[in-house]
């Protein structure tokens, strides 16, 4: 067959370019439609060259869509085949190419959210952040290199495997690595959300408990310090060894708490916005509120 | 202080470049890390800003755009809130805590914008669908660039306005705030971080991954380990179950939901959602 027409890889590294745009003419009526077709452009060029048939693939490809943005480059990839074959006399209609289309991009969100949004993002959020707070420059760096390899590579990769999967992928998808990938991110996402909510969430309540008068000997007795600097390195040298500097222990509600287990009110915190979110209490809301509860609480004493 | 012309022209080129990322997610030049860097870098005071953008960092970690929801707006929180520090001349703690403070705010006033040009690009696609009974591809193409533009404009305009206005004014009302309003918005924003999580845990949560969390809350009490430690003792974990679950055979977890946003099979959801 000699007038057989084939995708290049040029086509492919473009529409791979153009799909990081997908979102880019987001709307509440089809959502990503209009990134979608923009992405798919080169391809389309390629292989119909009728007014009719662009015109067709074109209102074929304005249909509604809407996934993960990074996860779509998979479906581009299938649908790029479906074209192909489709475009070379294959018999492959409308609904298919749509079914196919609608039939992944489903799964395939559930799979970007866990994986990009609340594993990759957050952990190198995390260093990123911890990094930026001590003023450390390597912070912004290594946050946009990283997820940028990551992403691009992703994408790249993603969409070829599609193409060569062509219609072939929708199995794939119940197989069983992309279902470990998923357990996995979980896995290590709930992990790793753990340690930021003890680490991150800051819940401190400055209530005084209690204030017991030390035993003599317990704390540094001030008055008997030699004078000068000599007094100043005795000081150090009794705190060092676990002298108290003044002569009462106060104790916080604070304290308390975390003798049972430190983060805890975060914790219960963290629990409360869970349940109000379950009860469609918007989060903007929560945010706005827990800002309110913070400058009252802080006026009151308690925090 | 006062920002020359080629400042300001960069700084609302960097707000554009936020802007048009806040939708696209795809280079994140919109995350407070990156985008606070940018505009300290252009104009001239680096390192508050990056403390800033890693402050902000952490409040936004938990915020995703999921399907047709949208995370509190970070593009406008960030540029705003660094441009207002930068004006405001203030860069030490107590400066950066101000400039933090009223990033919440903004962040919940670009919402609001990104859900009008959400809809403006509404009208965009049918004039698409027009377009794609002529079979036009070029204008698709300008129609998909004039609909990224307009994200970015959504940054780039209050970015400009803010710079309009001066560092006067900004002073002026961040002098305003009482101590007490600053140093409690700073304790709300020790507390906001949370909701983010919630967001996301109710997201993946199932009785097979809870375990994995109090690990992880557990073991972040030790303060020696570093967060790419935890990171490698997550990755571990998560390694050594699925190994473990594939050669126990009968599969006695391949009935739960992984993730994906199901939440039967959650027990402390299901305790949070009956309580």
């Amino acid at each position: 067959m000699a007038d057989q027409v084939k995708i290049s890889k040029k086509d492919r590294l473009s529409v791979w370019w153009r799909s990081t745009f997908i979102q880019g003419s987001w709307n509440y009526e089809r959502m990503q439609n209009g990134g979608w077709a923009y992405s798919l452009i080169p391809v389309l060029k390629k292989l119909y060259t009728t007014k009719e048939d662009r015109a067709a693939a074109l209102k074929r490809h304005l249909e509604f869509f809407n996934c993960h943005p990074y996860m779509a480059s998979p479906i581009l990839g299938v649908t790029m085949a479906l074209e192909e074959d489709r475009a070379n006399g294959a018999d492959i209609d409308d609904v298919a190419i749509q079914g196919v289309k609608v039939g992944m991009m489903g799964p395939l969100a559930g799979i970007g959210d866990p994986v990009f949004w609340f594993t990759v993002k957050p952990i190198i959020g995390a260093v990123a952040a911890s990094l930026a707070y001590a003023g450390n420059i390597m912070g912004p760096i290594l946050y946009f290199v990283a997820w940028n390899v990551i992403r691009m590579a992703f994408m790249w990769y993603s969409q070829e495997f599609g193409y060569k999967a062509g219609s072939k992928i929708t199995d794939d998808m119940s197989g069983g690595l992309l279902k470990d990938v998923t357990k996995g991110a979980s896995i290590l996402g709930m992990f790793i959300l753990g340690a930021l909510i003890d680490r991150w969430v800051v819940v401190k309540f400055t209530p005084v408990v209690s204030t017991t008068k030390l035993q003599k000997g317990a704390y540094i007795d001030w008055s008997s310090l030699p004078s000068g600097l000599t007094g100043v390195k005795e000081a150090l040298i009794q705190q060092k060894d676990g002298l108290s500097l003044t002569m009462h222990q106060v104790t916080t509600l604070q304290d308390n708490l975390d003798l049972l287990i430190p983060g805890l009110a975060g914790l219960l915190l963290t629990f409360l916005c869970m349940w109000l979110l379950r009860k469609k209490v918007s989060p903007i809301i929560q945010i706005l509120g827990l800002f309110v509860i913070g400058v009252g609480f802080h006026y009151l004493g308690i925090m | 202080m006062q920002l020359n012309a080629i400042q300001i022209i960069l700084v609302v080129l960097v707000s554009f470049l936020a802007g048009m990322e806040g939708i696209l997610d795809e280079f994140h030049f919109h995350q407070p890390v990156i985008a606070c860097t940018l505009i300290g870098l252009v104009t001239g005071h680096l390192i508050p800003c990056v403390i800033l953008g890693g402050t902000l960092q952490m409040v936004a970690l938990g915020w995703a755009n999921i399907g047709a929801a949208v995370a509190p707006d970070v593009a406008l929180a960030s540029v705003a809130s660094s441009i207002i520090l930068v004006l405001g001349g203030d860069f030490d703690a107590k400066g950066i805590n101000s400039a933090f403070a009223v990033a919440i705010p903004l962040a919940v006033a670009g919402l609001l914008l990104t859900i009008l040009v959400r809809t403006i690009s509404t009208g965009i696609v049918h004039i698409m669908d027009r377009a794609a009974e002529q079979g036009s591809f070029r204008k698709i193409e300008m129609w998909q660039y004039i609909a990224i533009c307009l994200q970015g404009l959504r940054i780039a305009i209050p970015a400009a306005m803010i710079l309009a206005v001066g560092a006067g004014p900004v002073k002026a009302l961040l002098h305003m705030m009482p101590k007490t309003l600053t140093d409690g918005l700073a304790i709300g924003g020790g507390m906001v971080v949370a909701v983010g999580y919630a967001m996301v845990i109710n997201m993946m949560a199932s009785r097979e991954v809870w375990p994995f969390f109090a690990i992880g809350f557990v073991l972040a009490a030790i303060d020696k380990l570093t967060l790419i430690g935890l990171g490698a003792i997550g990755l571990s974990l998560a390694l050594i179950y699925l190994k473990l679950e594939k050669s126990g055979g009968s599969g006695s977890g391949s009935g739960d939901s992984g993730a994906g946003g199901s939440n039967t099979g959650d027990p402390v959801g299901d305790i949070i959602d009956n309580y």
